[in-house]
Order: C-alpha cells, then structure tokens, then sequence
C-alpha cells in the first residue's frame, strides 16, 4: 500500500515526520515482511510492523509462531526479537466473514508472544510504548470499531507507559466483575453505567494484556464481588473468556456465587448481511441478560 | 552466469592448475575442515544409533566441499541463516566441535543450551544465527538480517542456506522480491541434493534448473559442482562481492548429493543402489585428496596424521558432550522473556 495515501489512516503522517528510510512501504507479502522484521530485530533494529487487519496477519502465522515466540527461546537466549505487530480485528462493519475475525487468541496461545488488546486511547498510546521499548515480539491487537474513540491522553512529554502484562480496574463495584478487553470494554463501560442507575455495582475489568494475563487483579476482583461475566468478540470454544472462566474456577471457587458466564461470538464465520452479522456479535442486551443470571439467587453469607 | 542462458562455469571443476595457485596450507585446511565435518557426522550418526541423541537429526555427509567452499569464502562480519542440515556449517564457521556435539546431546553446554538440538545451532558470537527446523523459515528471517545490515550501514553479507526442495515455497519467492526490491547484500544458496526428502527437483520444481528460479524477480544465479570446493568457494566468493558492494543479491546452487536418507532414520528407499554407488564413489572428501596428492602438496603419511589428529578431536567432542551437565529443571522457563514482564508463567 502507498503509504502516503493510504486509506485506512493508521500510518497517517509517519513518513512526513520520519521519512522514507524509517517509514517502509512492502508489497503484499505478509510472510516475508513479517519474516523480515523479525530478522532485522535480530540483528538490533525495532521495526513496527503494520498489517491492515489481524486476518491478513494468519499468512505469517509461520514467521510469528513458528520464529518470533521461538527465537529468544531456543537459542539458549543469544537473539532478542523487539518487534510490535500492530494489527486491528473486529466486526460489525459488514466486511464478511474474512475480513471480521477476533484471532487474538491464536496468539494468545503462544509462549514467547507477548500480546495486549487496548481499550482506551491512553492505554494504546501506553502500550504502544511499552511494546516499542520491549525486547520481545509484541502483537499489538486493535480494533476496527475502535479508532474512532475520543479519550483523555494525560501530556506527558513523551514519557507515560502502560507496563504488559497487567490489567485495570475501569470502574470499581462490588456486585459482579465484568471482565473484557479492547472494543467489548466500552460495551462494558456502557452496561455498567447503565446498571448503576438500578442500583446493580458493576467493577469492570480491563484485561489489557492477553499474554501475560493479569490473573491475579481477576481474582482479587471476583474474590470481592462473587460473580464474574466476561464479555469477549472472539468465539466461545477455547476464547480468551474460556481462560478467565478455567482461572476464576480454579482459584477462586470458594468465593463464587454463581457460575461464570461468558458473552461471546456467536460460533460461524461472520455474515455479510447486517441484521446476520448483529445477531451474531455479543450486544448489550446479551450482556444485560448474563449479568441479571448471574446476580439470581442470594448472595453468600 | 546471467539466468538462463549457458555459462562455462556452471560445469568447471577445479583442476591442477588451480590447485598450484594456492598456498598449500589453504589446501590443507580445507582438506582438514572437510575430514572434520565427515568425522563429526559419522559419529553424529553412530551416537544416535545409541540414543544419546534425540529427535530429527540431519547430516551433512557428502556436502562437506559445498559447505567449506561457501564458509571459507565468508568473512567475520558476514552471517549465516541455515536449514536444519547445518552441523558442518557451524564448524566450518569456527565454532568447536564439542558445543556443537553437546547440542545434539541436549545439555547446558550445548551452542543454544541445548534448547535447540540438532535442527537448532546457534552462535551469535559467530555470527551462526541458527538453523532454522521448518522448511524455509529461515529464508524471511535471512533477508531482515541483510535489510538490518543495509539500514545501518555495516558491512557484511548475509547467507541464506535452503535445499532444493525449499525452493518451491512461498516464503522463497517473497523474499527473492524483496531482496531485490530492496536491494539487500544477500546470498541465496541452494543444496542441490537431488531430494526434497524423497521427492526428485523434477517432480518437485516446474524449474529444475533452480538457479533460474531468482529470474521473475531479475536476480542473478549460477549453478556450481558442490563437489568442487575451490570452485563453490570461487563461485561464493564473487556472489559475495556483488552483494556487498552493489547490493546485488544472487542465488547460488551446488550440486551435491547426500550419501545418507533425508535424516538418520531414513533408510532413503527410493533411491536406487546403482545410484548411490555411483555418487558415493565420487566423495568430494577423496576427490580433494586425489588432488592434493597429485600435485604433490602433501607429503606420504600426512593423510594419516591428520585423520588421528582430526579423530581425537571428534572424540573429545563426543567426551565433552557426554560428561557434560543436563540443563537444571529450575532453568526451565529461563529464556523465556529477553524484557522481564509482569504476570508472565514461571511455574510448572
């Protein structure tokens, strides 16, 4: 893509301010620029790689699974990979089925990845620097429904960091933990605001990173409140909300009040059509509809 | 030679006269270099057999004049991207046979902390930045190591090592674009051993003449007898210069033949008996000493002296790697992280 009159914007105004040698146009060939980036981090440098949507990012699912995640690894520690792959997921803007998905989670997977899924724009300007400074391979999750977000960025001169690996507390409550990241925390943000008005205490937990998951702010939160929903855009089987469910149940069952639930995708791959591709996305009525289940029944003595 | 069309070299061999041009302690090094590859892989094959070596294993017996010719055309400042058939790579680069035996062991001594194994040497004090176990991995990884050298304006050159078969995937093909498109100071050489695992080049590639396959992306190649190691290192040693002094990357393919299976475990039934006689009996390791022979650079009883000398140093190897210590269950998640994270697992 040129990138000086790129559509999508996500480069915009990098080459005017850091110039053709810094800002490096490709072709279309996911798995050798990839691969390139990561073999010029080996020898020292700290490429931000940009790939339109995470779908596209599936072609250099080798170079980033395979070589990134391993590199530092099993060479006994003698390369370091500081590379951040910037990349948006997402639906709900009737681009169909490839062009929709939420694979944060492949990632995810992976030991050696480091991988964050900022909501806000002071946490993805945070992380971004973060993941910049860091001396591993970093993907840098975003989302299409999010790049129109307005939100406070505290000037800073420059110097302000988000650390990986460590979630936030987005608003505090005491009757239920709704746990999210990136486009689904402003739905939660959303509910919980709208809950408060019936006199319902949502804590809203923003995982931030993916890999390393925070899991102790999780469980100190569903510790406090006893009941836990998580709101994810990915699908259901084996989803990041899966791996918040299995961390709530094995570390803090004692103090659950109701069972975890989860609001996820719905399993197919994603509609053209816009009345499909709403029905299949987690929305705010699914998300009430979880929460009022979940806070049934008394609470704990 | 300029791609496709035919060029003297692509079948010259090294004869007598080459041989007088050059000093003879350089003949006898490369002959000695040689004999180590074949000995450490001979006994890299016999530990195996007795399990003190795990997984795939892959050896480099019948290469050994392909890799001396293309290393000692290298300099310090230059790196290397290999396949997962790179044992002999790593001691023609300098390293000790002992790490690198220890490796294929599995211990701490080992060149990666036997992290790796045998698909996964690494030295990054040699600039050896590892052999890379998935077909063609380390072809992208190659070309961002020779952008890197080109962005910040050092010397050096990179080398891509790949087999025949690797030819056929499409990180190759987007790399050569790239390296071209961006001019990068890179070497693409292809062993040509006749097999992508049991597969011939003609089956495998529409191309059989690989070192044309750069042409949609004008890259240059040239095709050299991998038996021949002054004309691999005459051959490397120009595609060197062209990279490093005019950013021209270029593809070079030694003919060789591997006189085992694809790796230990591979009794390699589809080649025919007749076939691998024939090659066999053209060992580029008795080639070279019919060579140095004839033209009297050796005198009577320097083989010998050598094959003890070269011997006891594979031995020593195989000792060092024997005695040496398994890495400690607590190093476990040790190299897990080059930046500290919070929150990260770091237990079992």
């Amino acid at each position: 893509m040129e990138y000086s009159k790129a559509p999508t914007k996500f480069t915009a105004g990098l080459l005017a301010e850091f110039g053709p040698k810094r800002v490096v146009d490709t072709p279309i060939a996911e798995e050798g620029f990839v691969g390139l980036a990561i073999g010029s981090a080996m020898l020292g440098l700290r490429p931000v790689v940009e790939i339109m949507t995470i779908n596209f990012s599936l072609l250099a699912m080798d170079q980033l699974v395979n070589h990134a995640a391993k590199i530092h690894y099993m060479f006994g520690g003698q390369a370091k990979v500081p590379l951040v792959l910037r990349t948006p997921g997402g639906g709900g803007q009737q681009l169909a089925a490839t062009h929709s998905q939420n694979l944060e989670v492949m990632y995810a997977h992976v030991p050696g990845l480091k991988v964050v899924a900022p909501a806000t724009p002071a946490d993805a300007r945070g992380l971004l620097r973060s993941a910049i400074r860091d001396d591993d391979p970093v993907i840098f999750v975003e989302n299409l429904g999010l790049y129109n977000t307005k939100g406070e960025v505290p000037d800073d001169h420059g110097e302000t960091t988000i650390p990986i690996g460590v979630a936030d507390i987005k608003r505090e409550g005491k009757d239920l933990s709704l746990i999210s990241y990136s486009l689904k925390t402003v739905t939660a943000m959303q509910v919980a605001e709208k809950l408060a008005q019936e006199g319902i205490s949502i804590e809203v937990v923003d995982l931030r990173s993916l890999r390393p998951l925070d899991r102790p702010t999780i469980l100190e939160s569903v510790r406090k409140t006893g009941r836990a929903v998580i709101i994810e855009d990915d699908w259901r089987s084996y989803g990041i909300g899966a791996e918040v469910a299995a961390t709530i149940q094995e570390e803090a069952f004692d103090y659950l009040d109701a069972p975890v639930r989860r609001v996820a995708s719905v399993e197919v791959p994603l509609p053209y059509s816009k009345v499909l591709e709403r029905a299949a996305m987690p929305d705010e009525q699914r998300v009430l509809d979880a929460i009022y289940k979940a806070l049934e029944g008394t609470r704990r003595a | 030679m300029s791609v496709g069309q035919p060029d003297e070299r692509a079948t010259a061999s090294s004869h007598h006269r080459d041989l007088h041009r050059e000093p003879p302690d350089v003949l006898q090094r490369y002959y000695r270099q040689m004999l180590t590859i074949r000995r450490f892989e001979e006994r890299t094959g016999e530990m195996y057999t007795r399990a003190n070596i795990g997984g795939y294993c892959h050896l480099n017996l019948g290469e050994e004049a392909t890799i001396v010719g293309v290393m000692e055309a290298l300099r310090p400042e230059d790196y290397i991207f290999t396949n997962y058939r790179e044992h002999g790579y790593i001691l023609a680069r300098g390293v000790d046979p002992g790490p690198v035996m220890a490796e294929l062991f599995g211990k701490e001594t080992g060149v990666s902390r036997g992290r790796g194994g045998s698909m996964h040497l690494f030295s990054a004090e040699h600039h050896f930045l590892g052999g890379y176990g998935i077909v063609g991995g380390e072809i992208p990884l190659a070309v961002g190591a020779a952008f890197a050298l080109k962005y910040q304006g050092r010397a050096g050159i990179v080398l891509c090592q790949m087999g025949d078969g690797t030819t056929n995937i499409g990180a190759w093909h987007e790399s050569l674009n790239l390296a071209r498109l961006y001019r990068l100071p890179i070497v693409f050489l292809i062993i040509n051993n006749g097999f992508g695992m049991s597969t011939t080049v003609e089956k495998g590639s529409a191309e059989p003449d690989l070192f044309k396959k750069g042409c949609a992306y004008r890259i240059h190649g040239e095709r050299v007898d991998g038996r021949d190691v002054l004309a691999t290192r005459n051959a490397m040693q120009r595609l060197r210069e062209r990279a490093e002094t005019e950013g021209e990357p270029s593809i070079l393919e030694a003919v060789s033949y591997r006189f085992r299976g694809h790796s230990v475990v591979d009794p390699a039934k589809y080649r025919n008996e007749e076939e691998v006689q024939r090659e066999r009996a053209d060992d580029p390791l008795q080639r070279f000493a019919h060579l140095l022979q004839e033209v009297h650079i050796v005198e009577p009883g320097w083989f010998a002296q050598v094959e003890e000398e070269v011997d006891q140093e594979i031995q020593a190897a195989v000792d060092f790697a024997t005695t040496s210590p398994d890495p400690k269950i607590d190093d476990l998640f040790t190299y897990m992280y080059a930046t500290p994270v919070a929150n990260a697992a770091g237990r079992r």
